[in-house]
């Protein structure tokens, strides 16, 4: 391969001869979330480039759509992002609602809404979780998991799955929340508001980690948008914008939520901690979201009618939705057949992964493992 | 600013690059010629009342029958919360497109991906190299006539049964 | 001790007519064999189901509990685990440095037990160099960690060793300088007459000494977890950075000694600290127990482990709650803020010795109700946390 190939530069500038290392790491890289490579061209501890290399993970999901169908794919975009798969699934079923003019229930959206808040939670608390876990502390992990596991069970009440949900159709979503779901959503939010307060004076306020993460791979606003960084790590960096708020789906005009944004608590706007932050904040709003929707769910259907054999009018659409790794921009155009004729699918974790290159000249060896973390990339959702 | 205004604007500043209009439609989108993209892309992220700053989406369609390849650009405006969505059309047989790293950066890997999977040359792209499929990789998996080889570094592409 | 009692074998005529120097090394090894594979090793090992057990209860999980009652055979099922494996050496990697650099490290650890005081009477030597013998065996260990980092011809194994060369060296200033202000007090090296300075009651410990002493505690404390590549200085073996560091490349019984070192470690660095500054074996004078010779050095014993286990638990505490830093960090930690300190702290004590040679009742009081004080208010702390989040706790070590 062509980037592994690095010519070594010596440098003879008077003093001592140094050397620049060439450094694989990945794909097999503890920290690596996944598979992910990089090329690191180090300066002893100093990382003068660090190249991403991705398409370990590739399984050309975006091919599949192809051959399977409008209802066929549903359970292969839970691959795209398996972490968050509640977004990928239902930003499939808007796509196709979209081209073939369907409308959703009004209790089949709150449904929706439900079960990608939920996947939210569960999505932030690993990444907040392995977060810390990079930077070296084991406990903190350990706490966000045992949440975590707790929300896998109530989606597996949900849906039947824990990981791979396949919980939304075309048209609404596969099952109606399951008797008294309210009250354990309910009781499993009551119960983890504490359990966040413990983790925040564990983990935010620890010096050693604000040490760790302040003023580390700073993206400025500017750039975050040139990069097209989005959701968590676009807020980061001090732009207020949330496709929830600004470009409103499903029924989130109805709810009322903040857009937390970074605000240079430990350094700088825009740096590892405010990305940190901005993560952990979404998960309190998320809880605010979810406890509305309860308050407000009306009774009826769940699922729009849509025929068996789904033929959408010819035409493209795309569709912009708030997954956990921002916003998630589905593609999808159709030649008027059965089969999808091309879908495409732009992940937050994309634009993350193609910033690092930038990011990378100057950061210690250790930050770059700060940096993957912090910008929360999930390595199927790169490489699809 | 609404799709029809956007339009017309584009319409008087480049004329005749604009090759047609769609303002009626789910997504209204605009047709240009592929070798003005750069600069009609430049003019809307920087024009007064467009500020087209971020590219959300750029794909390539592959339309096997028409004979030419669609590169469709998604734009949005963070100051004006409004969208635009360019397509430029390339023959199949000789896909090359000006890149617009230089007017977004995101364009960078968006751009590798189209070069990878459907084999569009971006002139001017920094980097052109496959993203995704390895770099000894032949052929192009997104268009529509690929045919998957059978074995590739002699490990192959299919199973003898369904069930393993 | 030894040599009369191998002389009253050699007089049974046990030993046959082998030169008695022969007699001598054949005994030395045989007491030196009983002491690794009877205290050093089961040390080493009963630490790492101890720290998997305390770290299982900080982060609510059960932690090893099959392997014998309560799991307490676990460290012994997995040494004997990884002693049978199969052992790997990497094709590029300098063979013979690769097979030498675990003994190197574990020679370092296990030497320094010869000058551990364990009681007034159980001490393998009590060398008159006690605490500068212990400090420069420890530091063989880094010789070991870099030759195992070189030999392994891996680039991540290489950056792990250099990092543990600069660390340790660097804290190998603060450390020394820190245990030089109890050496000031006590005029000695010898393990043994620094303890027999302090008695068992808490403002005689030399931690209360003085403030330089108290400060110097701490000091040493960080300094010493440094040395002992402990969280938060745990960058050699960074597993989520370095992958694991100097230690990547090893397998089998190799990696074991890796880690039998790490975790013997532990128990040195806070016998270390007891030593110098939590009165060591110092026991009281209870009539029954102490007035014989085996009541007295057991009851010492037990003290002295005691304490240095707490010194452990504490460690581990450390090392579940904190994350790690990095090597700029490392390096301004070490030479902007615990040198200068402990340059202060030596003069200060220095100044103190001078003016009240020997030391100065108020201050000692003062100190320990400060040091008393501080550790309640940690507990408040604890508790207050414990209120808040309304999270139940069991003090059983075997629910």
């Amino acid at each position: 391969m062509s980037i592994a190939g690095f010519e070594v530069e010596v440098d003879r500038g008077g003093g001592l001869e140094t050397e620049e290392m060439t450094l694989n790491m990945g794909p097999q890289h503890p920290s690596t979330h996944g598979v992910l490579r990089f090329v690191v061209k180090a300066d002893g501890e100093v990382m003068r480039r660090a190249i991403p290399d991705v398409g370990y993970l590739h399984r050309s999901i975006e091919k599949i759509s192809e051959k399977v169908g409008w209802h066929g794919f549903m359970p292969y975009t839970d691959r795209v992002d398996y972490v968050a798969a509640m977004f990928c699934n239902q930003g499939w079923g808007m796509v196709t609602e979209k081209l073939a003019d369907i409308e959703v229930p009004k209790r089949g959206e709150y449904c929706r809404v439900i079960a990608a808040e939920l996947n939210r939670i569960s999505s932030h608390l690993l990444s907040i979780g392995t977060m810390i876990l990079d930077i070296g502390a084991i406990t903190p992990f350990f706490h966000a998991f045992r949440e975590r596991e707790k929300i896998n069970d109530l989606l597996e009440e949900l849906c039947g799955a824990r990981l791979t949900y396949n919980y939304m159709r075309i048209g609404g979503v596969a099952w109606d929340l399951p008797p008294g779901y309210e009250e354990s959503v309910l009781a499993f939010l009551s119960q983890l508001e504490p359990m966040l307060d413990e983790f925040n004076t564990l983990v935010s306020d620890n010096t050693l980690f604000r040490g760790r993460c302040a003023k580390v791979a700073t993206i400025s606003a500017e750039q975050a948008i040139s990069y097209n960084l989005v959701g968590p790590n676009l807020r980061a960096s001090g732009v207020r914008y949330d496709v929830r708020r600004d470009e409103p789906y499903s029924v989130y005009p109805e709810l009322e939520f903040d857009v937390p944004i970074g605000l240079g608590m430990a350094g700088e706007v825009g740096d590892s901690f405010d990305r940190y932050w901005v993560r952990f904040v979404e998960i309190k709003e998320s809880m605010k979201i979810l406890r509305q929707c309860f308050r407000q769910i009306p009774a009826g259907p769940v699922v729009a009618k849509v025929p068996r054999k789904l033929k959408p009018q010819e035409g493209d659409a795309q569709i912009r939705i708030e997954s956990a790794r921002g916003d998630m921009s589905w593609y999808a155009v159709s030649d008027g057949s059965e089969f999808p004729y091309r879908c495409k699918v732009r992940t937050g974790s994309f634009a993350a992964m193609s910033i690092i290159e930038e990011l990378s000249p100057g950061l210690m060896l250790a930050d770059l493992v700060t940096v993957i973390a912090s910008l929360d990339i999930v390595a199927p959702e790169v490489d699809r | 600013m609404d799709a029809a205004s956007i339009h017309s604007r584009l319409r008087e500043k480049f004329g005749d690059k604009i090759l047609s209009a769609e303002a009626s439609v789910k997504d209204p989108f605009l047709v240009v010629d592929a070798a003005a993209i750069r600069d009609i892309c430049a003019y809307l992220r920087d024009a007064e009342g467009l500020q087209f700053d971020v590219l959300t989406n750029q794909s390539g369609v592959d339309y096997r029958e028409q004979g030419y390849i669609e590169v469709v650009y998604h734009l949005y405006s963070y100051a004006h919360r409004h969208y635009a969505v360019l397509k430029a059309r390339v023959p199949r047989d000789a896909p090359v497109l000006p890149s617009v790293v230089t007017v977004w950066k995101a364009a960078n890997w968006l751009e590798r991906e189209i070069y990878d999977l459907l084999g569009v040359d971006f002139t001017g792209h920094p980097d052109l190299r496959r993203l995704l499929m390895p770099e000894d990789w032949v052929g192009y998996p997104l268009r529509k006539d690929f045919v998957e080889p059978e074995e590739y570094h002699g490990i192959s592409t299919s199973r003898e049964s369904l069930l393993r | 001790m030894l040599q009369e009692f191998i002389d009253s074998l050699i007089a049974d005529g046990l030993f046959g007519g082998l030169p008695r120097d022969v007699a001598y090394l054949i005994g030395m090894l045989a007491a030196g064999a009983l002491v690794v594979f009877g205290f050093v090793l089961n040390v080493a090992g009963i630490t790492t189901f101890v720290e998997r057990r305390v770290w299982a209860r900080i982060q609510s999980r059960v932690g090893p509990n099959r392997v014998g009652p309560q799991g307490v055979l676990q460290w012994l099922a997995d040494g004997l685990k990884l002693l049978m494996k199969e052992e790997a050496i990497p094709f590029a990697a300098d063979a013979r440095l690769f097979k030498l650099a675990p003994f190197i490290v574990t020679i370092g650890f296990i030497t320094a037990f010869v000058a551990m005081p364990f009681s007034s009477a159980l001490i393998v030597a009590d060398l008159n160099l006690g605490i500068l013998y212990i400090t420069s065996m420890t530091s063989l260990v880094v010789v070991g960690i870099m030759v195992a980092g070189w030999a392994s011809n891996n680039k991540w194994s290489l950056i792990g060793g250099i990092r543990a060369a600069a660390q340790i060296v660097s804290y190998e200033i603060p450390a020394a300088l820190s245990i030089f202000t109890v050496i000031l007090i006590t005029g000695t090296l010898s393990m043994q007459s620094i303890i027999q300075q302090q008695s068992w009651l808490p403002w005689d410990w030399f931690i209360f000494h003085n403030p330089f002493t108290f400060i110097g505690f701490f000091v040493t404390f960080v300094a010493l977890l440094a040395e002992g590549n402990r969280t938060p200085f745990d960058l050699p073996e960074a597993e989520s950075e370095l992958v694991a560091g100097f230690v990547t490349e090893y397998s089998g019984a190799r990696y074991l000694f890796f880690f039998l070192v790490e975790w013997g470690n532990l128990y040195v660095i806070s016998a270390i600290l007891v030593t110098l500054f939590l009165g060591g074996w110092q026991v009281p004078m209870i009539p029954v127990i102490t007035d014989s010779a085996f009541g007295l050095n057991l009851l010492q014993a037990l003290t002295f482990v005691g304490k240095s286990y707490f010194g452990v638990i504490l460690i581990m505490w450390i090392r579940a709650t904190l994350p790690r830093i990095r090597v700029d960090q490392l390096m301004t930690t070490c030479w902007k803020y615990l040198l200068p300190i402990s340059f202060a702290n030596f003069m200060g004590t220095a100044l103190w010795v001078l003016i009240w040679p020997d030391g100065f009742l108020p201050a000692e009081l003062l100190m320990t109700a400060l040091g008393f004080g501080l550790v309640g208010y940690f507990f408040y702390r604890v508790a207050y946390h414990l209120r808040r989040s309304g999270a139940q706790i069991t003090l059983s070590p075997l629910s």
